[in-house]
């Protein structure tokens, strides 16, 4: 469904991003593991187009043109969840839900509010609709960020460390939204440091070091027998 | 006592003085925001001669003295349109503060977290609509004391029309002054006036801050 071939991405002098090949399969769940600075972030956002890289993205078999293609249209078909939740203050929690259905998508605002508030019950939020941001825990913001992205019927989602600014506790309710997701079939590409999510919901883990894909494999056998010793040490580090 | 005898005596006069002055402060701030407006814009866009432009803009209005931007286009403009005096003052004054509120409204701007505009561009929005719907109301409310702040000097500055015939407060007060000879007093009475509407006016902003305050943070 997406497959990306030579991607290289510079920040000036720094290349961050070097050579990556990927794919990325129809319901696969890819977990993207690394060190800090390892450019995890800098390639989710390539696949979203936030970020500008020289090499090749294809979805769907089309090869995507930046000068050619609308790339905010393609965005509409990638979700993106990210570490600081990044919800819009200003607005309730439907508000931030209904926000881009109602003027990208152009959808009518009932019919809007009727989904948006379907995915909050989803996400376990119904009660908190007309909630400002403010007031909710970072378990809560997160499951609203996740259900704002939904509301754009992606096709594909992109979790930039939705976990990671979390207290422990709190973990564990935006991993079952995600474990959720996973089993209804989402292709979702996760950047994440739970290795117990990996290994339980991934399909391959994509292990990313200085920019480059050391490994590529289904979680059981990444985590078990790493097959290179970059992976090993890393691994024996986190685990 | 005299000063109150005097104070009642020109009411109806600096009362309808006063009124011009708001009238004016208020075309400027307005007209004002929207250059400022503008130019923010300028000045935060990734083209460096959009930047330059916006640059050089708010490098001349502030390092020109106000009377000297009031008589270049109190006069230049009368040279080429014909303009009522209140227009080119008002005017002259919202070219001035548009320079002010354009750093205001940058500041305002870039004060909102990226993520913002990231988590919109995200959801497929374009960078203008993100602007709109996202940045700019959130931005807004920490606009909202700076541009309080401006208001009350654009009110102050705005004597500055008394030296292009408007008969605006402190216009009417020269006047009176040099009419009666009691300068002090009816500088006095001008001040007076002032004060009054710029406690008026920042009573005003504080209960807009407040009322900003609440959306954010509980229930609807
Ligand atoms: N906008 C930018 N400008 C310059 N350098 C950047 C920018 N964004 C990221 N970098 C650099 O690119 C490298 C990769 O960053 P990236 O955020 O992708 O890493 P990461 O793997 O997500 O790390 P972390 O686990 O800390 O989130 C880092 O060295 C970072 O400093
Ligand atoms: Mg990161």
């Amino acid at each position: 469904m997406i497959k990306v071939t030579g991607l290289n991405k510079h920040f000036g002098d720094l290349h961050v991003l070097k050579d990556i090949d990927m794919e990325v399969q129809e319901s696969d769940v890819v977990c993207l593991i690394g060190a800090s600075g390892s450019g995890k972030s800098t390639l989710l956002r390539c696949l979203n187009f936030l970020e500008q890289a020289e090499g090749e993205i294809n979805i769907d078999g089309r090869i995507i043109d930046r000068k050619t293609m609308d790339l905010n249209i393609l965005r509409r078909d990638v979700g993106m969840v990210f570490q600081h939740f990044n919800l819009f203050p200003h607005m309730t929690v439907l508000e931030n839900i209904i926000e881009a259905p109602i003027h990208v998508k152009k959808i009518e605002r009932q019919q809007a509010i009727a989904e948006g508030k379907e995915l909050l019950e989803k996400v376990g939020l119904g009660d908190k609709v007309d909630c400002y941001p403010s007031v909710l825990s970072g378990g809560q913001k997160q499951r609203v960020a996740i259900a704002r992205a939904l509301a754009m019927q992606p096709k594909l989602m992109l979790f930039d460390e939705p976990t990671s600014a979390l207290d422990p506790e709190l973990v564990g309710e935006v991993l079952s939204v995600m474990k959720e997701l996973a089993q209804e079939g989402m292709t979702m590409v996760v950047v994440t440091h739970e290795m117990g999510f990996a290994r339980e919901v991934g399909d391959w883990v994509v292990y990313l070091d200085e920019g480059r894909i050391i490994e590529v494999a289904p979680p059981e056998e990444l985590f078990n027998n790493p097959k290179n010793q970059r992976t090993q040490e890393f691994l024996s580090c986190i685990l | 006592m005299e000063f109150f005898a005097d104070l009642i005596r020109t009411s109806p006069l600096f009362l309808e003085a006063a009124y011009i002055t708001v009238k004016i402060t208020l075309v400027a701030v307005t007209l004002g925001s929207f250059i400022g407006l503008f130019f923010a814009l300028l000045k935060i866009s990734k083209s460096k001669i959009l930047n330059k432009i916006a640059n050089l803009y708010i490098t001349i209005i502030r390092g020109t003295p106000l009377i000297v931007q009031i008589f270049w286009i109190y006069y230049g403009l009368s040279s080429i349109v014909q303009i009522s005096g209140f227009w080119a003052a008002s005017l002259a004054l919202a070219v001035h503060n548009g320079a002010y509120i354009a750093e205001i409204i940058r500041g305002g701007i870039q004060s909102i977290d990226r993520g913002q505009m990231e988590a919109g561009r995200s959801l497929g929005m374009t960078t203008r609509l993100a602007m709109r719907r996202i940045i700019l109301p959130q931005a807004f409310r920490r606009i909202v004391p700076p541009m309080g702040n401006q208001f009350i000097i654009a009110l102050k500055d705005s004597s500055l029309a008394a030296f292009v015939t408007i008969a605006e407060l402190f216009n009417v007060s020269m006047r009176l002054a040099s009419s009666t000879f009691k300068d002090i007093q009816f500088y006095s009475i001008a001040g007076l006036y002032y004060l009054i509407l710029v406690i008026l006016f920042s009573f005003l902003v504080h209960k807009l801050e407040n009322k900003l305050a609440v959306g954010s943070s509980g229930m609807k």
